[in-house]
């Protein structure tokens, strides 16, 4: 296959259609609309079941519905949408069934904005519908990596019995780069043995997430629990760059994380001994790859597009052994890789105060910036 | 001599009912509702290929008293659902079972696109003017006056709104194929009942579009009357809010006979 200038949101839905998707339920909300248009186009096309649902609610409920037969099946959506999602995600994790969801963030709270952002990471990664249960969460930090990460989530969602997101920013939906498809794959044509499709020479049986006894229900989150413990020790995914020798060690993902890497290898030449970890798997996150990079780090600088939702992570995983700086832009804005790279100087030549909440001074510098 | 008659079956649980016990309390008529589903599943001999959608409610553990493929649905969203089945495997028989309460209230988005889309699938919709799980609060579909746990002095309509009739409403939509109420009070409207059953399963059989067969239900426990005057009162009291009949019926099904 060929490189080919493609738009994020398009080389998602297509990725996705070649991994083989057999039904495509959603909602149009920017900046994620034209993977739903790109699903209406060639779905049909194909044969396969295209649906514009009346809300985020159903979409997510046909894809519930959809789930159960054992049929490859996605959404997308973007942050208020995923909001309208959680219920529908929770019954599917609490019926154990793959589904894979697209978010493409963008501001928020409220109906905030249509400009990229990483505001849902805890919705997302920190649970978002009700109960015990963990979603698998990719990050891409470009329109390559949307495509390589769509086509993953649809495996490890099936390897795994288990919701699988990949969390794209606006930028990356909305942004235009080169990138190669992989080919298409045949349809799945295995039947899982859980699944709900009639019960032609068989038992019969149902799919539900309702437990009425609690010692049942409790056998079902153990089972969710060690299922999760399997995932953290197999699909921790993430990126190096320049790490080896590296004192100063930037953490950031998705478009924060790529816009880091330009001012990493600006502060490179400048003779800063700074290093990037991109996390691209959100959860399960690289809390032990983070906590391996302390004992040669002065300090890290955790970089986002909200308020330290993330940061709450690093600091898990540093442990208050050594500062952990702060900076993010909020509400839609992207930061430009000269504002990382004046943080980046910062850490490295101005002292730091130890034990300090980094969002403190972090909030106090932004103002300067914004003029807020 | 007398002429000794070989004995005869007259009554058999259908194939496609379980047998286990239901939870439904005495007098209630989920029970009669399930039979009559699996009469006409074993009938039409669809049982493995038909997906049940169980809703949140008194119904919720459908799916322990059929023997078919069954799912689960969130409260209300038994459409949506049985929508994402059904675009996925279009030669299966899917149909939902929903309360008042699932339909009509939380549920009301989800059944009218599902209805506007003229969704191939059938709703069985148990309407007791109640909620029954959760102890008896006011539905969409209590009567006006009507007491119940949240609304113990009566429906007062000025202040907690008009009953919604389903039927009639979701008769007015073009993707409707079969939209019917009828009632399960005594045995000549239960023989209707499930003749209205089989039509709609036979509208979805033949692509016809949306089908919905409303079944006036009784909720003696939380009527807070006995069995058998539960179904005087849904005689008395619903049907004249509720009337029996066809409210759509597409034209398709001229000359089909059940």
């Amino acid at each position: 296959m060929a490189r080919e200038l493609l738009k994020g949101n398009v080389a998602m839905a297509e990725a996705a259609i070649r991994a083989g998707v057999e039904a495509y339920f959603g909602y149009p909300i920017t900046p994620q609309t034209e993977l739903l248009e790109w699903m209406s186009l060639r779905m049909p096309e194909l044969g396969r079941a295209f649906l514009q649902a009346e809300s985020e609610v159903a979409a997510v409920n046909m894809v519930y519905g959809a789930a159960c037969t054992g049929k490859r099946v996605m959404t997308s959506s973007s942050s208020p949408g995923v909001s309208l999602m959680m219920e529908g995600l929770s019954y599917i994790a609490g019926t154990e069934l793959p589904a894979v969801l697209i978010d493409v963030m963008r501001g928020g709270p409220g109906l905030g904005n249509i400009a990229p952002s990483q505001a849902d990471y805890n919705q997302m990664v920190h649970g978002g519908g009700h109960g015990d249960y963990y979603s698998i969460v990719l990050a891409p930090a470009s329109v390559q990596e949307a495509i390589d990460l769509t086509v993953l989530s649809f495996d490890l969602a099936e390897k795994y019995r288990s919701l699988a997101v990949v969390l794209a920013d606006g930028n990356i939906g909305q942004m235009m780069e080169p990138a190669e498809l992989p080919p298409m794959q045949p349809l799945k044509q295995s039947i899982p043995e859980w699944a709900v499709q009639g019960a032609e020479n068989r038992d019969s049986r149902f799919l539900s997430s309702i437990y009425i006894n609690p010692e049942e229900e409790e056998v079902v989150n153990i089972r969710l629990v060690e299922r999760w413990n399997e995932i953290k020790a197999n699909e921790v995914r993430y990126k190096e760059y320049y790490l080896e020798d590296a004192e100063i060690i930037v953490i950031g993902y998705g478009t924060a994380g790529r816009v880091a890497f330009s001012a990493v290898r600006a502060a490179r030449e400048e003779g800063i001994p700074v290093g990037l970890l991109r996390p691209v798997s959100l959860s399960p996150y690289p809390y032990e790859q983070i906590t391996q990079l302390v004992p040669q780090a002065r300090a890290l600088l955790v970089v986002e597009m909200s308020a330290g939702q993330m940061l709450d992570d690093v600091n898990l995983a540093v442990n208050g052994q050594v500062p952990v700086e702060f900076y993010a832009r909020l509400g839609g804005i992207v930061p430009f890789p000269d504002e990382i790279l004046a943080e980046i100087r910062r850490v490295a030549h101005e002292p730091l105060t130890p034990g300090a909440d980094p969002r403190e001074g972090w909030l106090q510098r932004l103002k300067t910036v914004v003029n807020a | 001599m007398a002429m000794t008659a070989a004995p005869q079956l007259v009554y058999d649980r259908p194939e496609s009912l379980a047998e286990n016990p239901t939870h439904y309390c005495p007098g209630c008529t989920h029970g009669i509702a399930h039979r009559l589903i699996a009469e006409i599943i074993d009938e039409m001999g669809i049982r493995g290929s038909t997906i049940g959608v169980a809703p949140v409610g008194c119904s919720v553990f459908a799916y322990n008293y059929f023997d078919f493929d069954f799912v689960e649905a969130a409260h209300g969203r038994a459409p949506a659902m049985a929508t994402g089945v059904k675009r996925v495997l279009p030669d299966r028989f899917v149909f939902t079972y929903q309360g008042d309460g699932d339909l009509a209230s939380i549920g009301m988005g989800e059944i009218m696109h599902a209805c506007g889309r003229g969704e191939n699938i059938t709703v069985i919709f148990i309407n007791n003017a109640i909620y029954g799980m959760t102890g008896g609060q006011m539905a969409p579909t209590t009567l006006p006056g009507q007491k119940t746990t949240s609304s113990p002095t009566g429906r007062d309509v000025e202040q907690m709104g008009f009953p919604i009739k389903m039927a009639e409403v979701l008769a007015t939509m073009d993707g409707a194929g079969y939209v019917v109420r009828r009632s399960l009070h005594d045995p000549k409207n239960i023989r209707k009942a499930k003749k209205a059953i089989r039509m709609a399963f036979e509208v979805q059989k033949r692509g016809l579009g949306f089908s919905m067969v409303e079944l006036l239900s009784t909720c003696p426990t939380n009527w807070g009357i006995s069995p058998s005057e539960s179904l005087k009162w849904v005689e008395e009291h619903m049907i004249p809010v509720y009337p029996l009949g066809d409210y759509k019926v597409t034209s398709a099904l001229e000359g089909v006979k059940v």
